[in-house]
């Protein structure tokens, strides 16, 4: 017989027990998942932590699945990166005790999540001697290395573990140092419009404001007027292009009065691509709501917190006038030191002249130049300059930004060591760096030393072991 | 590694019934018979040589070297040259371990431009070693790495063409100066996993 007693504690243990579970089960699946939140997510990712199942596909998948998803948002972007320590490197057996020291085949070795105590800049998890486990014999090939820190190979502005395409030695010593300022800096330029018309169909016509093709119920004279001077009018885009689209939840084409991010897709599906890589874009990749400028952990302009990212966002809803998009969309919303102190930079100044027509246009630097930076890619198998629109692409780390836009304009000298310089970035380069990276005198010494050698040999007509 | 020899056997009982077919014009029906790790490696190496000799000779000695005509470059893709052979076998290699085939293959040396291409493991060490003292010969093994137990087959890399010869003489990395066309200048390792 069991006590009444303990009859009431096991009926109210068992509510209570039934009653938890109900409301963690409720949230899992349909209510707030914060509670489950194992620790604050890294600032690349708290805006799609509540999308458990972006990274970690179901609630019972293991590490593969969890690789799959890193690789599933970063794959292409290490591509590009050249990345120096890809997994394939690691596959082969003859690695194996390497593995068992830092297994590189999982990115979560390095890049832990929910664990903002021992995070550190680009999501790294690990204690920055992680290059030491390989290469603690470098010196012997390199005097240059003898005696520097063990902790110093990727935080001293000279190596990077994935993206080295700036800093390998042979690029250092064909480059050198260079100028500042190239005496011809230029930006390159952008030619979709011109491809867009070779891969048309028809022979591309500019339309006129009176050839519109919306319904005259819906027409706005401001609207007519804004795409009239754009590049859709002159492109032969029309409205029914962006409005007159398939409904998703009716399956049918009819007009949208306010299309989303996807009617952009079929003409711009790679700046689609890294707008949606990006932290403007990424929620948009999970199907979660679009970023609001207030979710920002960092400085943001109060009046903008309100404001959801976009592609009207920054370009505007019929004028697509990229040059607003490059500076003044922008500083609408960020307020942060670099931010701020753009309009007082000599890149701000360039722009401005280039603006007013004092300096071609090729040598104006926006927000944008830097930040949302024209590249060279393929598109439907042919070669084009086009935006990435992932801002945040070459800032992870920031020597992604050398080859694609710093020397563009300078040196290679000048450009490693002004972004080693995180005062003048907060600047926003107004003045010179103040700190030096000595990687490229140094591999320009080695040259000058093999150099030098391989014309002694050649005089002597001897072997250099002889 | 998850895959087993036997898969691997497998394989290389196709590669050998597919060189028998092509070699009698296809006609024969495909015979899979017991086929040694030994002989699959030994097939597998026939195979990469002819291809790595046909890489260097027509493409990087004709072009590059003989007619000028392009440049052959370890950084291909920044300089729009040629991948060096030894490039163009590190990345079909890399293909294959993406696979997880249960067999994987590398080149390595005593004399390696790049460190990291030195012989690493106990039986790599043996295997190169004994190319470099017995010209022409072939070294055979077993080794554990990793809780995996692999038939580890070391063949040697000999130079075919002036271009492998003054690339690495030349090579600011390079440990050796005096490599002459016919030397052993590494070798190919080749492991088949067995459990």
């Amino acid at each position: 017989m069991i006590k009444r007693s303990n009859r009431v504690y096991w009926a109210a243990a068992v509510s209570v027990t039934l009653l938890i579970s109900s409301f963690l089960v409720y949230s899992l699946l349909a209510g707030d998942k914060s509670e489950f939140l194992l620790g604050e997510t890294t600032h690349g990712h708290f805006q799609i932590e509540l999308a458990c199942e972006s990274c970690h596909s179901d609630a019972f998948s293991g590490e593969k699945a969890m690789q799959k998803a890193c690789e599933s948002c970063h794959a292409a972007e290490l591509k590009r990166a050249d990345d120096s320590h890809p997994k394939k490197k690691f596959l082969d057996p003859r690695n194996a005790d390497r593995l068992e020291q830092l297994d590189a085949l999982q990115c979560k070795t390095c890049h832990r999540e929910h664990k903002p105590g021992i995070t550190g800049d680009m999501g790294v998890t690990l204690p920055i001697d992680y290059c030491f486990r390989c290469h603690e014999d470098i010196a012997e090939d390199r005097e240059s290395h003898a005696g520097l820190k063990f902790d110093t190979c990727a935080s001293s502005g000279c190596h990077n573990y994935h993206d080295n395409k700036a800093l390998y030695e042979d690029f250092l010593v064909k480059h050198g140092v260079g100028e500042l300022t190239k005496s011809h800096p230029v930006v390159l330029e952008r030619d979709y419009a011109e491809l867009f018309r070779q891969l048309s169909k028809q022979p591309v016509k500019a339309l006129s404001a009176g050839e519109h093709d919306a319904p005259q119920n819906l027409v706005e004279a401001k609207a007519i007027e804004e795409w009239q001077a754009s590049g859709h009018a002159d492109a032969g885009v029309n409205c029914s292009a962006c409005h007159y689209l398939k409904d998703e939840d009716t399956n049918q084409k009819q007009w949208l009065r306010k299309p989303d991010h996807t009617a952009c897709e079929s003409c711009h599906s790679p700046e689609l691509e890294g707008f949606t890589q990006g932290r403007h874009g990424m929620r948009l990749a999970q199907e979660m709501s679009p970023m609001k400028v207030s979710m920002a952990k960092i400085a943001m302009k109060e009046k903008a917190h309100n404001k959801e990212l976009n592609c009207q966002s920054c370009h505007g809803g019929h004028s697509y006038e990229t040059k607003k998009a490059a500076v003044d969309a922008c500083m609408s919303c960020h307020d942060d030191e670099h931010t701020k102190n753009f309009k007082d930079s000599p890149h701000y100044d360039q722009w401005v002249k280039a603006q007013h027509g004092d300096i071609d246009e090729s040598q104006g630097v926006s927000c944008a130049t830097c930040h949302l930076p024209r590249m060279e890619g393929e598109f439907k198998g042919e070669t084009v300059t086009r935006v990435q629109h992932n801002q945040n692409d070459n800032l992870r780390p920031n020597e992604k930004m050398i080859r694609s836009v710093c020397m563009n304009c300078h040196g290679l000298g000048f450009s490693i060591d002004s972004l080693a310089d995180q005062a003048l970035i907060k600047s926003n380069f107004i003045g010179q760096p103040k700190v030096h990276i000595s990687s490229i005198e140094w591999a320009l010494k080695r040259d000058k030393e093999k150099k030098e050698k391989d014309r002694l040999k050649r005089e002597l007509g001897l072997s250099e072991d002889e | 590694m998850r895959n087993s020899l036997s898969k691997s056997v497998k394989v290389g009982s196709l590669v050998l019934a597919a060189i028998a077919m092509s070699a009698c014009g296809g006609k024969e029906e495909a015979v899979s018979t017991g086929v040694t790790p030994q002989q699959l490696t030994d097939n597998m190496f026939a195979v990469m040589k002819a291809d790595r000799t046909t890489y260097t000779k027509l493409i990087i000695q004709r072009l590059a070297k003989k007619e000028k005509v392009i440049k052959a470059s370890e950084h291909w893709e920044d300089e729009k040259a040629l991948v060096l052979p030894a490039q163009m076998f590190r990345h079909a290699s890399e293909i294959i371990a993406e696979q997880d085939l249960g067999f994987t293959y590398s080149l390595q040396s005593i004399w390696p431009i790049n460190k990291q291409n030195a012989p690493k493991t106990d039986m790599e060490k043996q295997g190169l070693e004994y190319l470099n003292e017995n010209p022409g010969q072939n070294f055979y093994g077993e080794e554990t790495l990793g809780g995996t137990t692999y038939f580890t087959a070391v063949y040697p890399d000999v130079a075919v063409a002036d271009a492998c010869v003054s690339c690495h003489n030349d090579h600011k990395d390079t440990p050796k100066t005096d490599f002459k066309i016919g030397d052993t200048m590494g070798g190919v390792v080749i492991r088949v996993a067995m459990n």
